[in-house]
């Protein structure tokens, strides 16, 4: 269990998809089907509906928010986000959402360590609250 | 940690004293200020929002929530791209209902207050903003241009906390709108290049590409470049970094205004990292930018971001009296104020019998406008060869603007045999 700081609240388990390299929600994430469109990057094509997402952080565009804020009025969000570095831009469009449609997507920010020993195909729960979060992964 | 203190006038906001839009929108700002430990919140004198470029039904239902609530604009506000050319709205060659859509979101805007400029360089635009002046800026390219060329200070701002700043005036007091992070972290030491190549606006974007790859969220310095970048050379390195990373401001030692020295860039402070910029690094950079060699293309696309006056007028000389190849298409996008400068000064017509499309209040890479044949599209742009594979599902061929205009003319991919020296 490693302790980290919540940028949204909430709750979410699922299965841990790692990205390798950063990822801009816009123009790198389809928002009809949840899956990654971004040409150059390694993890093309894979789903992130569902999945506890791992990326080291966003990237770009000030897009990424309404994006997966559409992802999650759409149902193909990630079951939670992990990050290396904090985004505020990707925290804006869960906290978006959870305005309008009432849902909870946590976004959480952990320390590089506990970070670098979550492996996709672990399955991740993520609990963040105001300010903490906890991360419990499974390999 | 202290915590967040609220002022007043926020407070009442957040209580719904003021009305149920700067409640909502004080609610989304406040969840912002903790994701980004800010202790207290500060004023802003202008906003540039790009939430009126729609991404699904969430931007209406927010705009709708806002807009049905009475929401009006507190402080000077400029709109990001639409969907829609409002001027042409026939270059529209989407979903209808998506058009619709789309066209409703950039009104809803307008009625709200906001300027309808439709522009990504709203830094073109009279009345920018100074330098040391707070301003909620969202557009990752404006964001970047508006902090290292203009001195102006402006977090990274999405969609939707930019219409909730500017709906209150108000913003965390966190990120780039704070000294301790504007100072630079990042050394990029341009080696000897080819002086062709220094001379070029091609430099701008690879440099671009390559910064923003390498910098990711930290801030860029970049010392050595030799000759004097124009504004429109630092547009292209801005938009190129906020696309292959998070950048959000670059220095430019003696160039750009918080860099008049190395250590004044870096704020006294060794450099985290030190990258040497070799013409094997640009030109890695610049193929990366292409996911085709050509020479075959369907389409040149040009004026991302929007072009300026003087990007036009290059592009009317470039062109000069030569035509569009048949069957090729040629798009330059712009805003309406320089669309009508340029007209003004015979610059459209010209370039309109010649064959090029100007596309206004939006983007060829973020809405259907290209013929739907299209697969392989030349740009000048490292932010339209970042993107538009994804978005549009099309192969780029990126090059210079004359490399561009004159693959336009043959209908093939033409390469400046000099440009890149040995590089190739």
């Amino acid at each position: 269990m490693a302790d980290g700081r919540a940028l949204a609240p909430g709750d979410g388990f699922g299965e841990a998809l790692v990205l390798s390299e950063p990822l801009s929600f816009w123009g790198g994430v389809d928002p009809s089907t949840g899956r990654i469109i971004d040409a150059r990057h390694p993890q093309l094509g894979a789903s992130v509906v569902g999945r506890v997402l791992v990326l080291p952080s966003g990237r770009g565009s000030s897009s990424s928010s309404s994006v997966l804020a559409e992802c999650v009025r759409a149902g193909v969000a990630p079951a939670a986000l992990v990050l290396r570095e904090p985004d505020p831009i990707l925290a804006l469009g869960a906290i978006v959402a959870a305005e309008l449609y009432g849902t909870a997507l946590p976004v959480v920010v952990l320390p590089d360590e506990a970070y670098a020993a979550i492996r996709t195909g672990d399955r991740v729960r993520v609990h963040a609250g105001d300010r903490a979060a906890c991360v419990e992964a499974d390999g | 940690m202290a915590g967040l203190v609220l002022d007043p006038i926020d407070e009442r906001r957040l209580a719904g004293e003021e009305g149920e839009a700067p409640r909502l929108a004080m609610r989304v700002l406040v969840a912002m200020a903790r994701a980004t430990d800010a202790e207290r919140f500060i004023d802003v004198e202008a906003a540039h929002v790009d939430a009126c470029l729609y991404h699904g039904q969430v931007s209406l239902d927010f705009t709708e929530r806002l807009a049905s609530a009475g929401a009006r604009v507190a402080v000077p506000t400029t709109l990001n791209v639409g969907v829609v050319d409002l001027l042409h709205p026939d270059r529209f060659r989407g979903d209808p209902a998506i058009g619709a859509a789309g066209r409703r979101l950039m009104e809803r805007y307008v009625g709200m207050g906001c300027r309808p400029t439709f522009t990504c360089a709203p830094y073109q635009l009279p009345d920018r903003p100074r330098r040391g002046q707070h301003v909620a800026w969202a557009e990752s390219n404006a964001i970047v241009f508006a902090n290292s060329v203009l001195g102006a200070r402006t977090a990274r701002y999405g969609d939707f906390i930019d219409i909730c700043a500017a709906i209150t005036g108000r913003v965390p007091d966190a990120g780039l709108h704070r000294d301790e992070y504007r100072r630079g972290q990042v050394l990029f030491r341009l080696g000897p290049l080819p002086d062709r190549l220094e001379s070029s606006d091609v430099l701008y974007p690879v440099l671009g590409h390559l910064i923003g790859s390498e910098a990711g969220s930290l801030v860029p310095v970049i010392e050595g470049l030799s000759a004097e970048p124009t504004e429109d050379h630092l547009k292209a390195l801005g938009a190129g970094a906020a696309s292959s990373g998070s950048v959000g401001l670059f220095h430019a030692v003696g160039m750009t205004p918080e860099a008049p020295t190395l250590q004044a860039a870096f704020g006294g402070a060794p450099p985290l990292r030190t990258v040497e910029v070799t013409l094997d690094r640009l030109v890695a950079a610049r193929d990366e930018l292409s996911t085709a060699a050509g020479p075959g293309i369907d389409a040149v696309s040009v004026g991302t971001p929007h072009a300026s006056i003087a990007e036009l007028e290059q592009l009317a000389a470039l062109v000069d009296s030569a035509s569009v190849h048949a069957g090729m298409a040629l798009f330059v996008s712009t805003d309406r104020a320089t669309l009508a400068e340029a007209e003004a000064r015979g610059w459209v017509e010209a370039l309109e019998r010649a064959g090029a499309t100007f596309v206004v209040d939006t983007c060829t890479y973020v809405t259907p406008i290209l013929d739907a044949r299209a697969r392989v599209v030349m740009t000048n742009s490292a932010k339209w060869a970042y993107y538009a594979p994804g978005n549009l599902g099309v192969a780029v061929v990126f090059g210079s603007l004359e490399e561009c205009v004159r693959s336009a003319t043959l209908g093939r991919v033409w390469r400046d045999p000099d440009l890149w020296g040995d590089g190739g």
